[in-house]
């Protein structure tokens, strides 16, 4: 029998950045919050010692401040007529573990998705013809456009403290941003971070080809600097860890450093860590959320009940908990109907490594989003009627990660693994070898979704997650079309060895890495009948749910997805506020 | 600390003046100011004096002292150490048997205001009624309406664990008549200063009671004279020196550095932690801005206390070249380079008067133990400084101590590896790895 708590108006599930920003909205509008956390209490200073040496094997290579195997695991296959194993190592995936969620480990790149991405269908239709979409590809619009999201994006840029430089405001291409990006209401609250050697030489290579070369919105500070909450930053030192590390200079943008230390104060909120929900209980008709059972580290079971339920744990876990609790109807791939793990997407990968002859790269001085981009081949920025795909890529050179294990590889071809040859090489390829990453969008597939496996169990003997993920062949074509224009950015930076790669052309693999940004599964919409939610993220089926997270996307851009995810979540929150709380009811009629 | 022979003359000389004082002069004293107090026919506050006794008992920061670690606000029990011993803080809850729900307003502003309490029971001066002495009796009235409205919580405290012979509480009439101003105990408006200078002196000497902190204390506890706000050791603290002394007062702060400083723990120089941090959260955050200028202007007022100057170690000292490299590894990240620090979060070291204080403890033990900068509702970041006790030698920590020292324009005496051992014993740091 399940112990009970006091009533919350609104339970969170899941603290990281959708979570925390969800909590941070609702408490401010008066409501008694209640976060309930799997993994435990990280506090930005005490958790994230300036004092420690950043141990590249302890967090990098065995990752511990991401979710343990030993959690939960979840099953993978490349297609439906394959049956799924489970994974023994997540390698690709990297779920967030703790107060902050991923949002305390990620690399900090705050992009805003581009106007195209949100009606990926309506614009191809209207401007490519129907055809352009190849059969079984589930592209559809979100339901809410980038100008929609604009005063969300800028609300999460500032509580974020996001470095960057306009390209486009009210209108206005502002030299030196990015010029494709959607018309923003102004600039970064900080400028952009330093540039390092290789964001020169990239720029350089971007100006002899005429792409338009500009630094990455950064979730790192190139100052000090104080948030709407009161909440100091400190500036980047270009330490370079940031992926899978925690940031205790108060430099990263993150749940722990911009949002937690305002709202833990606050009496209205109450965070429960270390406890899993089990499910979202609701009425017998199924028709309104009660609360959650959720599962505490000793073992007992709590009932958690709540006026709202905001389901905001990893875009994996929010898919899940939908189907393990009955909120929407599960997708079913032999009658492609239902929508709870349908439009699943990942990220299409291609690019090239580049080494110089005498040069100096001192990869040591990084960040987690110090980095030069071209978007001069993302979503619709190019025109698409003479190739044979929709969508694009992002294409950008990362200074960040100059870490003595993780670069091991980055040598020339032929050279071998180990041995002196080796230490040769890589003493070399340190200073001289980078990669030009190229950050693709992901269209989603019928053959590509997300459901409960039918024989693999978690801890508690529920079903584990089953993934049924490959490349589909719109998105191996731009991958083909993105790898060749790296390769051109390569030697137009005059590297002496431009390596070409193109990891779509062999069927796609959870073990190489490539990406971790997983998105879709119970995605926002117009129509109930292709989307979980609404463009408000709410269940459409349980009206006091809602669903915050890259879960929600239709598609995936060509950038990683923080940015998106904060917006469409305080986009969520203002709906709550100005208009759920006054009628609690669909915020959308059918 | 002390000697036996200054033990044994102590109590001589306090029980010779408790017996002279109860049976004779201050009983006088005490009966005739009791009388003049306003019998308890106080009528009914009303909110606004409620809402005033609030803000009162905050500037008071009753809280600090009159709540256990956990506890609930005001029922007492926290535990202070005042080198004579141990006075656990009364609870303060409208509770009738635990608290002081059968409390007159008349009793409550005896306490507040000659530190006699229930029964006559003398209180002892960690209870800092000699500060409260200054607090009008309309002030005391609305903060006893105040702590009326709270939830009762019955809690017993055993105020008194003191050895022998301090726990002798009749002892404190004797200390009241050598220490305690009764005549000039009550603030009395200096009419060649402006309202708000007087309004600040005010509110420094009496509810914020700056002086129980930042004020060196004779052998028996109390008030050095000639010494007030000089800065002094406060149980492992150094309590910084609040006088216009330009290196190591307040003396190169502005009035609004003051007010910055008090209001959000912080300012562009210089961050709230340790006790000042808990005194800035609990009470001087809740202040508004113009009482905390008035603070200041009064605080900006006090002539400087003395200051030879001070040669700087020069920078070839062996001490300070290890410091220097050692603060490029270790400091340099958050405070930067440059000692220009990070504003509300990391402070600055350039002209530092607290880094040049006439004592180096706060420095070392944060070094040694780390700290966190004063949570407030405007700066709820909590940053805080890694310990370094398991990192750092005692040699290293006092190179590095002496560097910041005497760089950055200032100049301030080496620090020893023997300070630093002492100070890691005494807070209970770790030993280095």
């Amino acid at each position: 029998m399940a112990m009970k708590r006091p009533k919350a108006d609104a339970v969170i599930i899941g603290l990281g950045w959708a979570g925390s920003l969800m909590a941070n909205e609702l408490t401010l509008a008066g409501l008694n919050v209640v976060a309930i956390e799997r993994g435990g209490w990280r506090d930005t200073s005490g958790d994230f010692p300036t004092s420690m040496d950043t141990d590249e094997l302890r967090y990098a290579t065995r990752r511990e401040l991401l979710q343990p195997l030993s959690v939960e695991t979840m099953s993978f296959r490349d297609n439906p007529s394959q049956s799924a194993r489970p994974l023994r190592d997540f390698n690709t995936y990297q779920f967030g573990w703790g107060a902050g969620g991923a949002g305390s480990h990620w690399n900090g790149m705050t992009w805003r998705f581009l106007p195209n991405d949100f009606q990926l269908y309506s614009n191809t239709v209207k401007k490519y013809g129907a055809n352009k979409i190849l059969p079984g590809m589930t592209v559809q619009d979100w339901g809410v456009t980038y100008d929609n999201l604009e005063p969300f994006y800028d609300k999460f840029e500032r509580l974020a403290g996001t470095s960057g430089k306009a390209g486009n405001i009210q209108g206005v291409i502002q030299p030196g941003g990015n010029p494709f990006e959607g018309a923003r209401a102004r600039d970064y609250p900080l400028p952009p971070l330093e540039r390092t050697q290789a964001a020169m030489l990239f720029d350089a290579g971007a100006k002899e080809l005429g792409w338009h070369s500009f630094p990455v919105p950064a979730g790192n500070t190139s100052g000090a600097y104080t948030n709407p909450l009161g909440v100091h930053m400190a500036p980047c030192t270009y330490c370079g860890y940031c992926e899978f590390f925690g940031c205790g200079n108060w430099s990263k943008s993150s749940p722990n450093a911009c949002i937690l230390p305002a709202l833990m104060n606050r009496p209205s909120f109450t965070l429960i860590t270390e406890s899993e929900v089990m499910k979202v209980n609701l009425t017998p008709d199924k028709k309104l959320a009660t609360g959650v059972t959720y599962v505490d580290k000793s073992g007992r079971e709590w009932e958690q009940p709540a006026d709202i339920v905001v389901i905001s744990a990893y875009q994996m876990d929010n898919v899940r908990l939908m189907l393990l609790s009955g909120i929407g109807k599960p997708y079913d791939r032999a009658s492609l109907t239902g929508v709870v793990g349908r439009n699943y997407a990942n990220q299409t990968i291609a690019g090239a490594s580049v080494f110089f002859k005498d040069e100096h790269l001192n990869p040591f001085i990084g960040a987690g989003a110090l980095a030069q981009a071209v978007d001069d081949f993302n979503s619709d920025n190019f025109d698409h009627a003479n190739v044979d795909f929709i969508g694009g890529s992002n294409m950008l050179i990362h200074s960040t990660n100059g870490r003595p294990i993780g670069l091991g590889n980055a040598v020339p071809p032929g050279t071998p693994r180990w041995g002196s040859a080796w230490k040769k090489a890589y003493q070399e390829s340190y200073q001289t070898a980078n990669s030009i990453y190229c950050m693709g969008s992901s269209t989603p597939h019928q053959d590509v979704f997300l459901d409960l496996d039918p024989t693999y169990t978690d801890r508690f003997g529920r079903p584990l997650l089953r993934v049924t993920y490959d490349w589909n062949e719109n998105d191996k074509r731009m991958a083909h079309f993105i790898a060749d224009r790296s390769v051109e950015m390569g030697h137009a930076m005059k590297a002496s060895l431009v390596v070409r790669s193109e990891p779509t052309a062999k069927p796609y693999s959870p073990m190489d890495n490539l990406s971790s940004h997983t998105t879709g599964g119970a995605v926002m919409g117009d129509d109930p009948t292709t989307s979980a939610i609404n463009r408000y993220l709410q269940s459409w089926d349980v009206p006091n749910t809602f669903v915050c997270g890259a879960s929600a996307f239709a598609n995936n851009g060509g950038y990683n997805p923080t940015g998106t995810v904060g917006a469409l979540t305080l986009w969520a929150a203002e709906a709550i506020k100005t208009k759920y709380l006054k009628s609690p009811g669909p915020l959308v009629a059918l | 600390m002390f000697t036996f022979r200054r033990i044994a003359l102590l109590v001589i000389a306090l029980a010779v003046l408790g017996c002279l004082g109860a049976g004779g002069l201050y009983a006088f004293n005490r009966v005739t100011y009791a009388n003049q107090i306003a019998e308890t026919t106080v009528p009914a506050p009303t909110a606004d004096q409620i809402k005033r006794g609030h803000y009162l008992a905050l500037a008071g920061d009753c809280v600090a002292c009159h709540t256990a670690p956990g506890g609930a606000p005001y029922a007492g029990g926290l535990q202070l150490n005042t080198g004579f011993g141990i006075v656990a803080a009364s609870n303060i809850t409208p509770d009738r048997d635990t608290g002081i729900g059968g409390w007159t307003t008349k009793q409550f502003i005896l306490a507040m205001h000659r530190g006699i309490g229930d029964h006559g029971k003398r209180l002892y001066p960690a209870m800092p009624y000699t500060a409260y002495a200054k607090v009008s009796d309309a002030d005391l009235t609305d903060i006893k309406a105040y702590l009326d409205t709270l939830p009762p919580v019955n809690h017993a405290v055993i105020a008194n664990q003191m050895p022998f012979p301090f726990n002798i509480r009749l002892m404190m009439i004797g200390w009241n008549m050598l220490f305690f101003d009764f005549g000039g105990a009550e603030y009395k408006a200096d009419p060649t200063q402006t309202a708000e200078w007087n309004r600040g002196a005010y509110l420094v000497q009496g509810l914020e009671h700056c002086s129980t902190c930042h004020t060196t204390k004779n052998f028996l506890g109390a008030d050095e004279a000639g010494k007030f706000l000089h800065g002094t050791d406060l149980d492992g603290w150094w309590a910084p020196d609040l006088t216009s002394n330009t290196r190591i007062g307040l003396g190169s702060w502005s009035e609004d550095d003051i007010v910055t400083f008090l209001k959000t723990g912080a300012n562009d120089r210089m961050v709230a932690a340790g006790p000042m941090a808990e005194a800035v959260t609990n009470s001087t955050q809740h202040l508004t801005v113009p009482d905390l200028h008035a603070m200041a202007v009064y605080l900006k007022s006090i002539p400087a206390s003395d200051d030879t100057g001070l040669t700087p170690v020069p920078p070839t000292d062996p001490q300070m070249v290890a410091g220097r490299a050692i603060y490029g590894d270790n400091c340099a990240a958050c405070h930067v380079l440059n000692a220009t620090g990070v504003p509300g979060m990391a402070p600055a070291f350039v002209l530092s008067p607290s880094v040049q204080a006439q004592n180096p403890e706060n420095m070392i033990r944060t070094i040694l133990a780390g700290g966190h900068v004063a949570v407030t509702e405007t700066n709820p970041t909590g940053a805080a400084m890694p310990a370094f006790d398991w990192k750092l030698s005692d040699a290293q920590i006092a190179a590095v101590t002496t560097y910041l020292r005497n760089s950055w324009g200032n100049a301030a005496g080496p620090v020893t590896a023997d300070q630093v051992a002492a100070k890691r014993q005494q807070i209970g740091a770790r030993e280095r790895n």
